[in-house]
């Protein structure tokens, strides 16, 4: 099964990737960007006998290695759901 | 007394703070394969800086599955000494073995500078032949030193005394311009609740003789000497 994890800063955390983004491209003339966010995007694939399984799998590489809770929110998706 | 410093692949300033122990401080400094399971009777074992395995993912959060880790945290968890000076400090962050985590200094660049920290507890092993309030002049060299906590832990630390050392201005006051890389609480060093873990950012082992600017590194090794007794 394919597996797409987002890993993105959690919200609070000073994220100065994305404030210097936001401010390029306002001064690209994109004035109405607001709330520029940089983060991951991991693909892998995993072998596993259900979606459930998968899920429950990659949640917990998400909580070990992937995202580091303290800083940062995940989310994924499983054969693109 | 036994050191172990550590290496990984990509590790940097394992000689320089081999160098720093042995050759400065005469004492006996041994280095530790990262594959390794044995510390070798180390006393203390410090993480070095550099980049271990090129920093992928997160700064630290490879190598903190270094079959060494394991040693090293039940090292930790039976009251051993500990320090992780740079990316040693945020491969402790990342083996929860210290609060926090580091990550992207506030202007995005690489910071190479000769900064001032604040000793703010000189109770502990890696402080105790200091005193509150000393001012150490020490070097900075990373990209990711923007140290952070949810502040509530952070308070707790406050409390605790686990914030070691702070970033300060020559005359030994807080400042945004201090704080170079933008830190919480402008943290330069912070310890675990037990005490025997210890990490910072800046560079003790680059500054321990006058021609590299400076020896006030020394300090936190001689207070890790003299706590051991």
């Amino acid at each position: 099964m394919q597996v797409k994890v987002f890993v993105t800063p959690r919200k609070g955390i000073l994220d100065p990737q994305g404030r210097a983004v936001e401010n390029s491209l306002k001064s690209l003339g994109f004035g109405n960007v607001a709330n520029v966010k940089i983060g991951k995007y991991i693909v892998l694939d995993v072998v596993a006998g259900s979606t459930a399984e998968t899920r429950e799998q990659v949640k917990r590489m998400c909580e070990q290695l992937l995202a580091n809770p303290l800083i940062e929110d995940f989310s994924f998706e499983v054969d693109g759901q | 007394m036994k050191w172990g410093v550590v290496r990984f692949p990509g590790s940097l300033d394992d000689l320089d703070s081999l160098h720093a122990l042995r050759d400065v401080m005469g004492e006996d400094a041994s280095l530790l394969w990262h594959k390794d399971e044995s510390l070798g009777g180390a006393q203390c074992v410090l993480l070095p800086g550099g980049f271990s395995y090129g920093d992928y993912l997160r700064c630290g959060a490879i190598a903190r599955f270094s079959p060494i880790m394991r040693s090293i945290a039940k090292f930790a968890a039976d009251g051993g000494l500990v320090i992780g000076t740079c990316n040693g400090f945020q491969i402790l962050c990342e083996a929860r073995l210290l609060p926090g985590v580091l990550t992207r200094n506030r202007m995005l660049s690489f910071i190479c500078e000769r900064v001032v920290v604040r000793v703010e507890n000189a109770a502990t092993p890696f402080t105790c032949a200091m005193r509150q309030g000393d001012l150490l002049r020490l070097p900075i060299k990373h990209s990711e030193g923007l140290y952070v906590a949810p502040e509530a832990e952070l308070s707790q630390m406050e409390e605790r005394g686990q914030v070691l050392l702070r970033y300060v201005d020559s005359d030994g006051r807080e400042s945004e311009a201090a704080n170079l890389n933008g830190a919480m609480h402008a943290i330069a060093g912070v310890a675990n609740q037990t005490f025997n873990v210890f990490g910072l950012m800046p560079h003790p082992e680059h500054a321990v003789e006058p021609t590299l600017g400076g020896t006030d590194g020394l300090a936190i090794f001689r207070s890790i000497v003299a706590s051991v007794g």
